[in-house]
């Protein structure tokens, strides 16, 4: 990864544990980080996320008479933050679910790290290294925290059905070495506390904050939040978004996230896309996106 | 009965009841809840007064009775376990576990059957026959995952469950084509008894060699299941799958591969439940009704419990046999069929979960 060389902030990259973040990361908020690379580290970014990492060309999907993605194309770059946005039915969450394998598009062709596929399958896109999070929050919800997560290990435990069954041995080793990577991140996220609670009693905002930690603990190379910050208040979007930045900027970890608060939107995004009933409107940076009449338009309705 | 021997255990059953009631009442406070459970606990602490005055009376007679029903009961829990692992898994209650009971059973008697006509002596027959029923209950739980489960992926339980109805008809049918429907004698265990405790009781304690073979396999594979779910990766995976197909496809779980092991788990167990029960009355169709007893066990139980399954079994296994003959003296016989499911719907009303199944609160 000769990206690495630029990264702005961290003199640790890419290869640095999660155990490290939460000292440095802990009381700061999303100003902070930014404030600390500013406009300056978005043009580095830029320079740096050059290669394209998932590439969407002309994708079609419909559900019987209904058309919800028509004729999309867009890029993710390695990298990068890369915002979904649009008014609500707009195609994105099918967007995501199209990149995750969930739904087969009718047409167009989806490009993962130069592998070209018609349709993506969900064992193929969590195997080679999409892992995502959900508008409603799908946990485990009679497991713990600390299973919900190790199941995000699930992939990377090669031991054989047989092995495990044995109980001892490699396959135990191997259980313990994936708990300590788990364990990491459970401090990365501050939710040490409530590691072993079965998730379905946690409030809201824990139980969305232990999804991000399943999806992380597949060390995914192309992460999807689907509204990581929906119904949170202003505390736990800073929190949420203080994350997210860190796991861009010091795990290297692409993210595409969909996101309703403007405000959060613009703040962390390298590029924005814009849907608007399941049609592209506009592509580009923040800034680009905000002035493009066609996107007001399409959030504020057309005057005539 | 003498006076002394009714008040004590009477007075143990009553502060039992109690105790039951304050522990089952849970967080429920509404006045008819209240006496539906004062009515239960009384009717309760009756039965084990009675119960325990009868057993200082004769306790020799009691502990044959008690244990009888304790070993029958592992009989069901073993039905109701593979119910429990397919409904933990897939979130299906399946319905043709019954069948596969039979299937199961058909397959290993007439391959056994036929070895033996072969001139094959038992110590080879024995292991090819239950070798083949295995690879019979792989191939059903191939079947039944490629062409009943995978084309309903992500859809709603009870559409699950009313595809596992489709599936029983068929593979009952099929069984009986291939194997034939009589009745099939099968010998795998000693089935004499032994007499147990002659010294303390007139006449001993009768106990079936067979009962308790097939407690000692239950619980083997209880505590095997048990601990495979809960330590390990695929175990894991198996939770995940049962509590939401979509965020275990996204986390890279194979949910084919995951069913099919279920399946087949569930087929293997249904094979250990067909040795035991073949043995003790023949392989024949009216096996397939031995699901409808795991039905009460798992109310009881809880429909998402290992241990729930056996305990459940226990409790029904051991409580009908003790009502069919205690109870029976007084009121009549033919307790033994109906008295699994009045403990079930008494569960029901005070704990609707069952004893060890997850109280599933649903944020909305």
């Amino acid at each position: 990864m000769s990206s690495n060389t630029v990264m702005p902030v961290a003199p640790a990259a890419g290869s640095t544990a999660a155990s490290t973040q939460p000292a440095e990361a802990s009381g700061l908020a999303v100003a902070a980080a930014r404030a600390a690379g500013g406009a300056g580290s978005r043009e580095d970014r830029a320079r740096r996320t050059g290669e394209v990492i998932l590439s969407v060309e002309n994708v079609s999907l419909s559900f019987g008479g209904v058309r919800a993605i028509s004729d999309v194309s867009f890029d993710i770059r390695k990298g990068e933050i890369r915002a979904i946005i649009g008014p609500n039915g707009a195609g994105k969450t099918s967007m995501l679910n199209v990149i995750n394998g969930f739904y087969f598009p009718q047409q167009g062709v989806i490009t993962f790290k130069g592998e070209k596929r018609r349709e993506m399958r969900p064992y193929f896109a969590a195997s080679s290294g999409i892992s995502r999070t959900f508008q409603n929050v799908a946990l485990f919800k009679g497991m713990s925290t600390l299973d919900n997560m190790m199941a995000g290990r699930t992939l990377k435990m090669q031991r054989g059905i047989l092995w495990q069954a044995l109980r001892f041995g490699p396959a135990v080793n191997e259980e313990m070495r994936h708990r300590e990577v788990v364990e990491k991140l459970i401090d990365f996220l501050e939710i040490q506390h409530i590691r072993k609670v079965p998730v379905g009693k946690l409030p809201y905002g824990l139980q969305k904050r232990v999804e991000l930690g399943r999806a992380l603990a597949m060390e995914p190379e192309l992460l999807l939040l689907d509204e990581p910050m929906a119904g949170m208040n202003l505390e736990e979007k800073e929190d949420m978004s203080r994350f997210i930045i860190t796991i861009n900027q010091h795990l290297g970890t692409t993210i595409a996230l969909i996101e309703h608060d403007m405000g959060v939107v613009m703040d962390l995004s390298d590029r924005v896309v814009v849907l608007e009933y399941g049609r592209k409107i506009a592509d580009g940076t923040p800034d680009q996106v905000k002035a493009d009449p066609k996107v007001i338009d399409a959030y504020l309705g057309v005057s005539h | 009965m003498s006076g002394l021997s009714f008040a004590i255990p009477g007075g143990i059953g009553a502060v039992l009841a109690g105790l039951m009631f304050v522990l089952l009442r849970g967080d429920r406070r509404s006045v008819v809840d209240t006496i539906v459970h004062v009515a239960l606990a009384a009717v309760t602490a009756v039965f084990l007064g009675y119960l325990a005055s009868r057993a200082i009376d004769n306790p020799g007679g009691f502990l044959e009775i008690l244990v009888g029903g304790l070993l029958s009961g592992v009989l069901y829990s073993l039905v109701a376990l593979g119910f429990v692992l397919i409904f933990k898994a897939s979130g299906v209650f399946n319905y043709a576990q019954g069948a596969m009971v039979l299937v199961a059973g058909l397959a290993l008697v007439r391959s056994l059957d036929y070895l033996t006509g072969l001139g094959v002596a038992n110590i080879v027959a024995i292991p090819l026959a239950i070798l083949f029923s295995g690879a019979v209950m792989a191939l059903c739980a191939f079947v039944i995952e490629k062409w009943v489960l995978r084309p309903l992926l992500n859809q709603d339980g009870l559409t699950l469950f009313m595809s596992t109805i489709g599936a029983t008809f068929v593979l009952e049918g099929l069984a009986q084509m291939v194997f034939g429907s009589g009745v099939y004698p099968l010998r795998l265990f000693p089935t004499d008894a032994w007499i147990l405790g002659e010294g303390m009781f007139p006449g001993g304690i009768l106990v079936n060699k067979l009962d308790v073979w097939g407690g000692l396999i239950a619980a083997i594979l209880v505590v095997a299941l048990a601990a495979f779910f809960q330590y390990t990766k695929t175990g894991r995976a198996l939770r995940a799958v049962a509590d939401d197909h979509a965020a275990a496809q996204s986390v890279g779980i194979p949910i084919s591969w995951i069913w099919f092991i279920v399946w087949l788990v569930a087929g293997i167990v249904a094979l250990v439940a067909a040795t035991v029960w073949g043995t003790k009355l023949g392989v024949q169709f009216s096996i397939v009704f031995l699901a409808l007893k795991a039905l009460p066990v798992l109310i009881i139980g809880g429909f998402t419990s290992v241990p729930g399954a056996i305990v459940g079994g226990l409790i029904v296994g051991a409580g009908e046999k003790l009502a069919e003959i205690y109870l029976g003296e007084l009121i009549g016989g033919g307790i033994e069929y109906w008295f699994a499911y009045v403990l079930a719907l008494a569960v029901l009303l005070v704990r609707p979960q069952g004893l060890y199944g997850e109280k599933i609160i649903e944020r909305i």
